[in-house]
């Protein structure tokens, strides 16, 4: 392997290297704002989820 | 050149009355209805002009749909030129009739705003705790609409509409979903689905709109004059609170109905039995399942719905000049991309995805299943609309779901009528001479002058009665009686 294509590869491992971190990041940060939202959402959620669900019928319509 | 697409939306909402299971319904939506506090004029909601049993297809049906006569009297017209009132056991908000799609989502969504003051202050006037819901199903089995209106030319032969649309109603489904857990009305059992409405749909075409619902309904009344108009009244749609998706919805179809028109759908990419597909749309979420073809062969929804974007495209750049069609085309475009290589990236734009993401989030942290209480209770509350409450609102406040419109945009929406359509001349009505409205219809409002008669002005053409014919007109009247005489009667 010549140095020109051994730094390409390098070149080539790094910015995946690059990606992958990036990926993982964003996947994280994704999973944080959930668990946020999730926690958020728990302080208004029906306190009696089963009666609510029960409780919970229409008549039809259109 | 096809007609203009002048188009709206109804929704019927879920309703429930807190601490007291054995409410009457009818009378909760009553007093919802009710209880609106904004500029509107309760009235007379004229019937004589309504026909909801003449069908498309060429012939009526007697004793079809006589309004009842409880839910008659609870009528209103709203300054924004929508109608209020009590349909099936639900309050139900018709959006005016507006001039291209995304005005269409704007006045959509004015009616959440609309039975969020209506549920709060009929909470307050009775002491009850009244919560209203946009969704479609109570997942028991009882379905409740949100349905579509598309101006048609009456020269469009229905037999074109049954044979284009139907292909894309049962597709478009991947995107127009509202997400719903488990299946009802005896459909395969299946965790979670991408729409509310699918299980329902009996019949390929028919009048029903509450039983053996149709995909294509054929309900023939134009609202309009009935020599030059249908309307195509959608019933296959749920209700969506992603401001996104309702542009998306309404938009594709416009756009579907106005090519059908012009003859630029090559092909009706016919289903081999679109009922069945219908469902199996619905609870496909890997977005490959194979819907047998007419013809032979097989294709899924995502495939069927490229080839409509193929098409359509090429039919808007060549005809349709408001960059609004483009708008729609890039959102469309963006939303199967990732319906085909990541669904769940549509978290911030489609409601069925947004509330998946919410529950799998909750089955994961607490490790629940599908069947568990907590998990229906968080679908449910999805569609809350109060704003505290509602979980859509939660995301949307969070910045997770992408807007179209500000708060305030929404809030003038509900007093301000759309200036483009008819839908002007009745808003700016009920604003300027509220005491003298005394009936409305969708094509024309009955006036009480203080004469011996009452004065009917009919609003036969959908475009007519806009801001540029009556803005100044109403301007200068300072009471409906000159202004009756200035249109001359």
């Amino acid at each position: 392997m010549s140095d020109r294509e051994r730094a390409q590869s390098r070149k080539r491992e790094e910015s995946e290297s690059t990606e992958e971190t990036e990926a993982r990041t964003e996947s994280e940060a994704d999973l944080e704002a959930l668990d946020d939202l999730l926690d958020e959402i728990d302080e208004v959620l029906e306190e009696n989820a089963e009666e609510f669900v029960k409780n919970y019928v229409q008549k039809g319509g259109e | 050149m096809a007609l203009h697409k002048v188009l709206g939306t109804e929704t019927e909402y879920g309703i429930v009355v807190r601490g007291d299971p054995a409410y009457n319904p009818a009378v909760a939506s009553t007093l919802v209805v009710n209880s609106y506090p904004g500029a509107r004029v309760k009235l007379q909601w004229s019937f004589e002009e309504e026909s909801p049993g003449r069908d498309a297809r060429g012939y009526s049906h007697d004793g079809y749909g006589s309004p009842d006569p409880e839910s008659a009297v609870v009528n209103s017209v709203l300054a924004n030129g929508a109608r209020l009132y009590v349909d099936h056991a639900h309050p139900e908000y018709s959006a005016p009739e507006t001039y291209e799609p995304l005005e269409a989502a704007l006045y959509d969504k004015a009616g959440e705003w609309v039975m969020r003051k209506a549920a709060a202050t009929a909470s307050e006037v009775s002491g009850r705790h009244v919560s209203l819901y946009k969704n479609n199903s109570d997942g028991k089995g009882n379905s409740y609409g949100a349905h579509e209106n598309y101006l048609l030319s009456r020269e469009t032969p229905f037999g074109d509409v049954i044979r284009f649309a139907t292909t894309f109603m049962v597709t478009r489904q991947i995107f127009t979903g509202a997400g719903k857990i488990g299946r009802e009305n005896d459909r395969p059992e299946v965790d979670y689905q991408i729409t509310q409405r699918a299980d329902f749909f009996e019949e390929e075409v028919g009048l029903e709109t509450t039983l053996k619902r149709p995909i294509i309904n054929t309900r023939d009344e134009p609202h309009g004059d009935p020599s030059q108009y249908r309307r195509f009244h959608v019933i296959i749609g749920d209700a969506n609170l992603s401001e996104v998706q309702i542009f998306l919805k309404v938009g594709t179809t416009a756009l579907m109905l106005a090519a059908l028109e012009d003859g630029a759908l090559p092909d009706p990419l016919d289903l081999f039995d679109p009922v069945e597909s219908c469902w199996q749309v619905s609870h496909d979420l890997t977005m490959k399942h194979p819907l047998d073809l007419d013809g032979g062969g097989t294709a899924t929804a995502l495939e069927l719905q490229w080839r409509y974007h193929e098409w359509l495209a090429k039919y808007a750049e060549r005809e349709l000049d408001d960059p609004v069609w483009k708008d729609l085309l890039d959102e469309w475009e963006r939303t199967l991309n990732l319906l085909e290589t990541d669904p769940m990236k549509l978290a911030d734009t489609l409601d069925w995805v947004a509330k998946k993401r919410l529950l799998d989030g909750y089955r994961e942290r607490d490790g629940l299943a599908w069947t568990d209480s907590k998990l229906r209770a968080l679908a449910l509350q999805y569609h809350d609309v109060d704003a505290e409450k509602g979980l859509y609102y939660r995301l949307a406040n969070r910045g997770a779901i992408r807007r179209l419109f500000t708060d305030e945009e929404i809030e003038r929406a509900t007093v301000e009528p759309p200036t483009r359509t008819r839908a002007y001349f009745r808003g700016r009505c009920v604003t300027e001479y509220p005491g003298s409205l005394v009936a409305a219809n969708w094509d024309s409002l009955v006036f009480d002058v203080g004469e011996a008669t009452l004065k009917r002005v009919p609003m036969m053409e959908p475009l007519k009665g806009d801001a540029a014919r009556v803005g100044r007109l109403i301007d200068e009247s300072e009471d409906a009686a000159t202004l009756i005489e200035r249109l001359g009667g």
